[in-house]
């Protein structure tokens, strides 16, 4: 066993700690304000790998060479709990954090809960075979949460659904985006958090008992069986999670657990981890400051930490790593930001998890996510465009522009979807496609490529020549239409989720009552408003084949296209995000959630450009939308200013699950010397923040080098980029998508 | 189509020729990149200016040589537009005139150098030098740096290069070394025409006693316009001339820097 687990544990596992109201009840956030100590230097402090961290790390690469190259390890057919498989070492004599979803790394789990046709789906693309118990059980005896979404589902979704003019629900799969308050084990321990919740349990006992009601209490119940589990399977791994973690590993340790326990019960579409770097510098301070570890110490631990959470693996489709680029699991860490009264949330710890991205190479998971503030310390930022610059694995999103929604203690799940951590979650609800919601107003609600009648038969556009005006009259309909069919199958969706996927152990690591969020999204942006433009500005006509059907376009003169600080066509885009927002609040969310939106396509924008025809902004049928909010590539001649500040339009009020833009640059264009490209990346990052831009990946490399990587995927096994929201493996993505990243907006200089 | 030459924001034909000269209140704009990181420090919103008196061999903007190139466009409109980037470009980096050549049209840039000044922003020129004589000292004042590109270091070179004279860069050069301007010096490295060492070494000397020049850019020359040669029915000479090689590049940064200046 490593030295570090000999380590004696405190007696009191609080000692050395600023009491407060967190001493009484269950309140990270006020523990973390009482007791962090930000660190306003630089990154000089920070160590290299040791040997034992750099052997353990070469030992997965073999497991993850194999992988590779057979797309699934292994998967265990023994259907997954809390409780399930015995414990799990990659090299148990060498791990400081243990603990793996199943007994061996990168052997997968099946949780059939979310839908056993994704489990049989999967087994099957892998060659392995399901367990025909496990089929006859969930068949037969127990409903999964797919089964439930189909039992009611109307044929006009099934048809929007077909079409693609919706894709991507979670109508199959566990829905994810719900981030537990994994840090509350540590804090706590298992036994402390079970008396809170039982006594919110029995605050409930006098109150009528309507429908919510009595779902609240079994749910509750649910998660006391969850935390119970949770308990038994830390004692596998000799962990007693019933309490407080008292020194620093056990906080990693205690944290991570209460984290594996999700990754064991749910295969959510984004499993993030929340914001747990500064909570657990607290116990690095505090172990350091008595002597028991140092440095090197406190950065192995993370470096365990972070190669655990790399190899957390879900068994998925073809189909779905086809939509996602690989095999994403988001697990998103929320690094810095600051704190309500003005203090910086860095620490210690925010540099060395970034820093596990040189100990250990790049990768794409952990999902490490920059809050950015003009207020974080100078040191600090620059180590961060550094990193980027380096590994193009982190990503930004705009803390002065969160906090006053969400406050300082928010994470960020799956890619930009801000929320308070432990006090809110969102459903999860993918993303409608808005430029095939234009064509079928020009068509009266008939699909272009296959004609069939999918929205409602409204009047067809039938002249010549587009009318902007017209164009917009038969637009908001179909907007309206399609937000009703849309929020009906995400009522669908998360009703059954939570009757036979209930996420028991994320929300028993929640308060009783929370917020709860319809978390929407739109794809196609940019070519929506680049096309309302050419109408307004340039001369449109239409093409229109047998079927009667508009096919295509064609487009006469010049007009404004969107990336380029072009006020009339920016402001075509903020009118279809308001517009689209608009509809959405208008209709009935389940369980009193908030209708919220997102523009965010993550790699989905080439599954959506694929299925959607010609559209009148001159983009031809099956080329990729644009990402997020970017603009359509080579369409922006300004230089990156520009495109970021048509990006920096659009309004967070309208689209609070968050506005993803990608910035993908060559090196030189970002400066001639490396302290230069530093230092202007990060001006960069503050000019884009305070012109309240929301979130941006940054990818620094040349055009060059992805090309070789494309025909040379052996040499580039850590090659990491950033596609709206998350970053990839650039290897593991699809032909298709690695020319898509390749042929969008690189910026060069002149 | 997307429009592909971008313009400010204004409706093209609205403004007639005639109107251009009125106190150089509008001017010609060719272009702008607004994320420049090689045209001074930091982050710099460059207006590329349409119109120069040069023709020089390597020129890789031929498309910005007549001033009709571009597009009439008001001192307010860039401005305006100018401003919208503030936010980026304050703290680390500013505006940079460049085209073209700018002084083709002094009065413009004076008045948008001077509006960016207001603004409190950064400003550099980056010119050739061969209109020198049109910066006067009301437009220098507002000049925070000249980005001074020398083509070549000998009148002759420089007549083949460019097609016009050496002296009135050399005179914009100790004009602006009276006054202490800070002064970026740029040198242009084409292989067979400006890689003779001796003829370096002597513009570095100069350079050098100037006292002003904070630095030099040793550029290698490329051949990234060589299509809007051809585009404009244009005979590209340099057709044949590959880029510098790195130890070619270094022993020009070296002649400068045996000279004492700081080069890049």
């Amino acid at each position: 066993m490593n030295a570090l687990f000999k380590i004696a544990s405190r007696q009191d596992p609080r000692a050395g700690f600023v009491a407060g109201a967190w001493s009484e009840q269950v309140d990270v956030r006020g523990f973390i304000q009482a007791n962090y100590t930000p660190y306003l230097g630089d990154a000089a402090f920070l160590t290299g790998p040791t040997a034992r961290t750099t052997a353990l790390w070469a030992k997965l690469q073999e497991l993850l060479k194999q992988e590779q190259a057979k797309g699934v390890l292994d998967v265990s057919v023994q259907p997954s709990s809390i409780t399930a498989h015995r414990a799990g070492y990659i090299d148990q004599a060498n791990e400081i954090i243990v603990g793996l979803q199943t007994d061996a790394p990168l052997k997968r789990a099946i949780m059939p809960n979310g839908g056993l046709r994704m489990v049989e789906g999967g087994l099957e693309a892998f060659g392995f075979k399901i367990d025909p118990q496990v089929s006859e059980i969930w068949s037969k005896y127990r409903k999964d949460h797919n089964s439930g979404v189909f039992d009611v589902y109307s044929p006009e979704i099934m048809k929007a659904r077909k079409s693609a003019i919706l894709t991507g629900l979670p109508d199959a799969y566990g829905r994810g985006r719900i981030i537990g308050d994994y840090r509350r084990v540590a804090l706590y321990g298992i036994d402390a958090l079970r008396a809170f919740k039982k006594a919110s349990f029995h605050e409930l006992d006098g109150v009528e008992f309507t429908e919510s009601v009595i779902r609240l209490r079994e749910e509750i119940s649910e998660q006391f069986r969850a935390l119970d589990e949770l308990k038994q399977m830390g004692a596998k791994y000799g962990c007693d999670l019933g309490r407080p973690a008292a020194n620093a590993r056990e906080a990693v340790q205690w944290t991570y657990l209460g984290y594996l326990a999700a990754v064991k019960e749910q295969n959510g579409a984004a499993m993030s981890i929340g914001r747990i770097s500064t909570f657990l510098d607290i116990y690095f301070e505090r172990d350091l400051a008595a002597g028991l570890i140092d440095e090197e110490e406190a950065q192995e631990m993370i470096d365990d930490l972070v190669i655990k959470l790399r190899i957390v693996r879900f068994l998925r489709t073809p189909e779905y790593d086809q939509l996602f680029s690989g095999d994403p699991t988001w697990v998103t860490e929320s690094i810095g930001g600051v704190g309500e009264d003005g203090r910086p949330l860095v620490t210690k710890s925010s540099f060395r998890v970034l820093h596990t991205l040189y100990n250990l190479g790049p990768a794409p998971e952990p999902n490490l996510t920059v809050l950015w503030s003009e207020q974080l310390p100078q040191g600090f930022k620059e180590f961060c465009a550094k990193v980027s610059i380096d590994t193009c694995s982190v990503q930004y999103e705009n803390d002065d522009l969160m906090r006053p929604y969400w406050g300082d203690d928010y994470g960020i799940a799956c890619c930009v979807s801000a929320m308070r951590i432990g006090k809110q979650m969102q459903f999860f609800g993918a993303r409608a496609n808005l430029a095939k919601t234009m064509l079928y107003a020009i068509n009266g609600g008939r699909d272009e490529i296959s004609g069939e009648q999918v929205g409602p038969a409204f009047a067809p556009i039938t002249g010549d020549v587009l009318d902007y005006d017209e164009m917009v009259g038969k637009f908001l309909p179909m907007m309206e239409w399609l937000s009703g069919v849309y929020m009906k199958a995400l009522n669908a969706i998360h009703y059954m989720h939570d009757k036979y996927a209930y996420e028991r152990i994320e929300m028993a690591l929640h308060d009783r009552d929370i917020l709860r969020t319809m978390a929407c999204g739109i794809a196609g942006l940019s070519v929506v408003a680049d096309s309302l433009s050419a109408m307004r500005y340039a001369k449109v006509s239409v093409v229109r084949d047998a079927r009667g059907l508009a096919t295509d376009f064609h487009i006469e003169g010049d007009y404004p296209a969107y990336g380029n600080n072009d006020e009339r066509v920016d402001a075509l885009a903020t009118w279809a995000v308001e517009t689209f927002m608009g509809y959405l609040k208008q209709q009935h969310a389940y369980r009193d959630a908030t209708p919220t939106m997102s523009v965010l396509t993550i790699t989905s924008n080439v599954v959506y450009g694929k299925k959607t025809g010609n559209t009148p902004d001159g983009r031809k049928a099956g080329q990729p939308f644009a990402p997020g909010a970017n603009p359509m590539h080579g369409r922006d001649h300004k230089g990156a200013l520009a495109s970021m500040a048509s990006v920096c339009k659009l309004p967070y009020t309208c689209s609070q699950d968050g506005i993803s833009y990608t910035f993908t640059i060559v090196p030189c264009a970002l400066g001639p010397t490396e302290k230069e490209r530093v230092s202007n990346l990060a001006s960069l990052l503050d000019g884009y923040f305070a012109g309240h831009g929301h979130h941006i990946n940054v990818n620094v490399f040349d055009r060059e080098t992805l090309l070789h990587a494309m025909d040379h995927p052996e040499l580039y096994p850590q090659l990491t980029i950033r596609v709206s929201g998350y970053a990839v493996n650039f290897i593991k993505l699809t032909r298709e998508q690695q020319l898509d990243v390749i042929n969008r907006t690189f910026h060069a200089s002149h | 189509m997307p429009a592909t030459k971008q313009t400010l924001a204004r409706p093209a034909g609205a403004a007639s020729v005639a109107s251009a000269s009125q106190a150089g209140r509008e001017g010609w704009v060719h272009s702008t990149e607004t994320f420049g990181t090689a045209d001074g420090p930091g982050i710099r919103y460059v207006l590329f200016l349409s119109g120069c008196p040069l023709r020089c061999q390597y020129c890789h903007n031929p498309d910005t040589w007549h001033r009709q190139d571009g597009t009439l466009t008001t001192v307010e409109e860039v401005l305006a537009d100018i401003a919208g980037y503030r936010g980026f470009i304050r703290a680390n980096g500013g505006v940079t005139l460049s085209g073209g050549e700018p002084l083709v049209q002094p009065k413009f840039c004076k008045a948008i150098l001077h509006g960016c000044k207001a603004m409190g922003l950064h400003t550099a020129l980056d010119t050739s030098g061969y209109l020198g004589d049109l910066a006067d000292d009301a437009l220098l004042a507002d000049v925070d740096l000249v980005l001074l590109d020398i083509k070549a270091a000998t009148g002759r070179r420089f007549r083949a290069l460019t097609g016009v004279e050496l002296k009135p860069t050399i005179k914009f050069a100790e004009d602006l070394a009276a006054i202490n301007k800070a002064v970026w010096l740029r040198y242009v490295l084409v292989p067979g025409l400006t890689d003779k060492l001796d003829e370096i070494a002597s513009l570095a000397t100069f350079a050098a006693s100037l006292g002003n020049v904070e630095r030099v850019d040793v550029l290698p020359f490329h051949k990234l316009g060589e299509h809007k040669w051809r585009d404009r029915g244009l005979d590209y000479r340099l057709e044949r001339v590959p880029p510098p090689s790195e130890v070619l590049l270094e022993q020009a940064r070296a002649t400068f820097r045996a000279a004492g200046l700081l080069v890049h």
